[in-house]
């Protein structure tokens, strides 16, 4: 069989991660010291496990609601009131995803029409480009700057603003940058969006990795709660990647739409995996702030280990990632990353994965543990030296 | 919990730079309530945490249950301290419930122990009986799961 002319051609041109390629490497090595996962070291806390456990032995294993358990959807919306100061109605604004990345190509495929334009600000997480095209729009990418620590300006917005505009992703706490929006950068949007009919899809999968502040959505700022479909989940906040469990809330009109592609495509998000969410939301907030913390903690050694090595990085405010600049080395991301795995062993990602405003940086996790992350600083520190 | 106190606990070995960088704080700031701690008796030491059948194959711990009685006016200060001074013994705890004293008793075999619990601990005065407990198998030392090498499971 020619499979070149069977599979779908949509299908074919869409790039592959640029992510995986390194770590397809990475994996084959022996002795490999990793800073390049995106996912928490911390395990599920254990009342939320024992939860799904405990579920799974009184044989709760049906399906559920297509929207998700009433019981969490309703604990959500508390949620989303208690953390954010979002008020949404458990019945008509709230469904329960596959993981944040349901909930991303589900509210892409509810609102755009082939041709119609997503903004994407860059450098940013792997996905919305790619979903986008695969439903046939068009993706605009949005290259956000490192003087303005990666967030997205009006005046960038302005310049990439057309007609046929119909989606502006806003993906912060921003992987890979671990920049943020604040309250007031988000009005500067708000202001450019309330005359137009341009929807937002805010991933706010890192809400709760907020340091020094509180996460703002922009669903809270006036006038955008009606034009914001706010994307979250259980992997990050609860370290809970494995459950595979997220969620929307939005505009009752858009949530039904996307419900109905859920429906047919997924049916329900794993009952078990909700059960343990009803948990986590009803008392998992002191485990939420302990992880927190200790993510706190090594991101201002991990900042401060790498202005150290000359690699200038600035102090990010979310997520779990650094975004060094490593112009001065006089390489490429890409070729940086490379040599830098195969002399000393250390899988760190290239900026240029999330898009080509990248170029110059790498983005490095610090979901690892203290000492990992010295390790590995130390062998970079080697790294460098063999410049 | 104090957050210093946290990380020292986790691992003793970081420097007060490093400290100080984590906590958002400066250095000196770390020293002095470093030494703050110390002089108040709540940084009592640092210590390595060892695996010790791993490092030396002849080393046995026992865990001794001391029944005693209590002295006129001294309680169970005077038998406590006078059973701590011996070096075979690692640790010593008043205990509520069945006892009074647990001792924790290091040797490098069975019968090391066990003579030295009959010739030094059970002569006692104060000390009506003795139970000694082997210890066989260590499964959680400081917090730290011993033997337990897990991998990193996520995906590079």
């Amino acid at each position: 069989m020619d499979y070149q002319t069977i599979l779908s051609k949509r299908v074919q041109q869409v790039k592959p991660s640029g992510i995986r390629k390194f770590f397809d490497i990475a994996n084959e090595m022996e002795g490999v010291i990793s800073l390049g996962v995106g996912e928490p070291d911390f395990k599920t806390p254990f009342a939320i496990r024992a939860e799904g456990i405990r579920t799974l032995e009184r044989g709760k294993t049906w399906y559920s609601a297509n929207a998700g358990l009433m019981e969490l959807r309703t604990e959500i919306c508390r949620y989303l009131e208690r953390r954010f100061g979002l008020s949404y109605e458990p019945k008509s604004d709230v469904f329960v995803t596959v993981g944040g990345s349901e909930a991303i190509d589900l509210c892409l495929r509810a609102l755009v029409d082939p041709g119609e334009e997503v903004l994407i600000p860059e450098p940013s997480f792997v996905c919305y480009t790619p979903l986008v095209e695969m439903i046939g729009g068009v993706p605009v990418p949005i290259e956000t700057k490192a003087e303005n620590q990666f967030r997205l300006t009006k005046e960038e917005l302005l310049e990439k603003v057309t007609d046929k505009t119909k989606v502006l992703v806003l993906p912060y706490p921003n992987n890979p940058t671990g920049g943020v929006m604040r309250k007031e950068h988000l009005e500067e949007i708000a202001e450019v969006l309330r005359e137009r009919n341009i929807m937002v899809l805010s991933d706010e999968i890192y809400a709760e990795l907020t340091y020094n502040g509180k996460h703002v959505s922009i669903a809270s700022i006036e006038g955008m709660k009606e034009r914001t479909v706010v994307v979250n989940g259980f992997s990050k906040a609860y370290a809970m990647t494995g459950w595979r469990l997220g969620y929307a809330a939005g505009p009752a009109p858009v949530i039904k739409q996307m419900v109905k592609i859920h429906q047919f495509a997924i049916m329900c998000a794993p009952t078990t995996s909700q059960y343990a969410a009803v948990e986590a939301l009803r008392n998992g907030d002191e485990s939420i702030e302990k992880m927190a913390t200790e993510y706190n903690m090594r991101r201002r050694l991990i900042v401060n280990e790498f202005n150290r090595l000359g690699l200038p990085t600035f102090e990010p405010e979310g997520a779990f990632y650094i975004f060094p600049c490593i112009k001065s080395t006089g390489l490429t991301s890409e070729e940086f990353c490379e040599k830098l795995l195969f002399s000393q062993k250390v899988a760190v990602v290239p900026g240029t994965a999330f898009g080509n405003s990248g170029e110059g940086f790498i983005r490095v996790s610090y979901s690892y543990s203290v000492n990992h992350i010295l390790e590995a600083v130390e062998r970079i520190r080697k790294f460098l030296e063999t410049l | 919990m104090n957050q210093l106190i946290r990380l020292l606990e986790e691992n003793s070995r970081l420097t007060n730079a490093q400290l100080a960088v984590m906590l958002g704080t400066t250095e000196e700031d770390v020293a002095q309530q470093i030494s703050r701690y110390e002089a108040e008796g709540i940084l009592i030491g640092y210590t390595a945490v060892v695996d010790q059948e791993r490092l030396d194959k002849e080393y046995v711990e026992a865990y001794i249950e001391l029944r005693v009685t209590p002295q006129r006016d001294h309680g169970f200060e005077e038998i406590a301290t006078r059973v701590a001074a011996y070096d075979e013994v690692k640790d010593v705890y008043l205990m509520s419930g069945g006892y009074d004293l647990a001792v924790i008793v290091t040797g490098t075999n069975f019968k090391d122990i066990a003579m030295f619990v009959a010739k030094r601990l059970s002569t006692l005065d104060s000390v009506v009986s003795t139970a000694t407990h082997f210890l066989l198998k260590r499964y959680k030392e400081h917090g730290v799961l011993i033997d337990h090498t897990e991998l990193d499971e996520r995906s590079v």
